[in-house]
């Protein structure tokens, strides 16, 4: 009785471990996606496509993951799972709603000016550093440590 | 001297037991606390193309180490629920201040990257980028730090055999700021 207990309580706690090395391997693969994107991508399937794929799809499945088995959301009472849907539902209401107002910077009467001017001088930055470092390091990225 | 427990810990009209429909409504909270900030960066980082290169001095093995950390400090606080629904208080606590280590190891991991970018010059009045990427990661930061000092009372709790039912409470939190990380790490530190 006692062994099949001890036998009941190594396979839960392997369950959680197995998650645990999923999740470790899906962390992987989201941190080599950038670097391998670049020399897989071939015709339709542009290298940020990859990237956004395993960036931002792999961290919904982890996420999914710890929640339905760390969480234990695949067994609670539904009632959770409706209360975290409809707080996720208003927070991509919030999106839709503000969204248009912060991506674009102009419409028929308006203009956001600060916003333009912001994004003019940060790209005019970045092409003075490029221009600087091609110069003094023949293309070496100063930063490339950092 | 009375012996009757308050209603709201003896009602229950959802089936769930007070203390965890507390902690989940609190997640729900938080969902709209986090969610409205990385939605706010989402917008705002398709909106300036010059964000990407801001973006670009941050360190994904500094993000990747740290969600290793936590990824492994879920283990822990998932092993200390099964370790305390078991009735192992002692092994829980163990469990739980392996969590903590977690936790104490992902703040120093933080301390490390955050000198060196100051040190660079990306402190959080450099741009909206680096404003957002210091709002977020320390309002994280706080929450890991509430969490570790809620784990060790409740560990110590736990240690002596007493409320054991807090050790899933505690968990389902951690569990959850470590969601939290798991769409930082890529919002902040691989789309460049």
């Amino acid at each position: 009785m006692a062994e099949h207990q001890d036998h009941s309580e190594d396979h839960g706690q392997a369950h959680y471990v197995k998650i645990w090395a999923i999740l470790l391997v899906l962390l992987i693969i989201s941190v080599m996606g950038p670097i391998v994107a670049p020399h897989i991508a071939a015709g339709f399937l542009k290298a940020w496509m990859i990237t956004l794929m395993t960036a931002f799809g792999i961290a919904v499945v982890k996420a999914y993951l710890v929640a339905a088995n760390f969480m234990h959301l695949n067994i609670e009472k539904k009632y959770i799972s409706y209360l975290l849907a409809t707080m996720l539902t208003l927070m991509l209401l919030f999106f839709s709603g503000v969204a248009p107002d912060v991506m674009k910077h102009q419409g028929q009467n308006w203009e956001n000016i600060a916003a333009k001017s912001e994004i003019e001088r940060g790209l005019e930055e970045e092409a003075a550093r490029a221009h600087g470092e091609h110069g003094e390091h023949g293309g070496e990225h100063d930063d490339a440590a950092h | 001297m009375s012996t009757t427990r308050p209603i709201a810990t003896t009602r229950s009209a959802t089936g769930i037991p007070t203390g965890k429909l507390a902690v989940w409504w609190v997640i729900a909270s938080e969902i709209v606390i986090f969610g409205g900030l990385l939605a706010s960066y989402v917008m705002h980082r398709l909106g300036h193309p010059e964000w990407a290169e801001y973006a670009s001095h941050t360190n994904i093995w500094f993000g990747g180490t740290n969600t290793f950390v936590l990824l492994t400090s879920s283990l822990f606080a998932v092993l200390a629920h099964y370790a305390a629904e078991h009735g192992d208080g002692k092994r829980a606590a163990k469990w739980l201040l392996g969590t903590c280590g977690g936790g104490f190891v992902f703040i120093c991991v933080k301390a490390v990257e955050w000198t060196g970018e100051i040190h660079h010059g990306y402190t959080i009045t450099a741009n909206g980028f680096w404003q957002f990427y210091y709002t977020a990661a320390g309002l994280h930061g706080l929450h890991v730090i509430a969490g570790c000092i809620i784990m060790l009372i409740i560990a110590n709790e736990a240690r002596k055999g007493k409320e054991l039912h807090r050790v899933e409470l505690i968990g389902i939190y951690w569990h959850f700021v470590d969601i939290v990380w798991i769409f930082l790490f890529p919002l902040l530190y691989i789309a460049k």
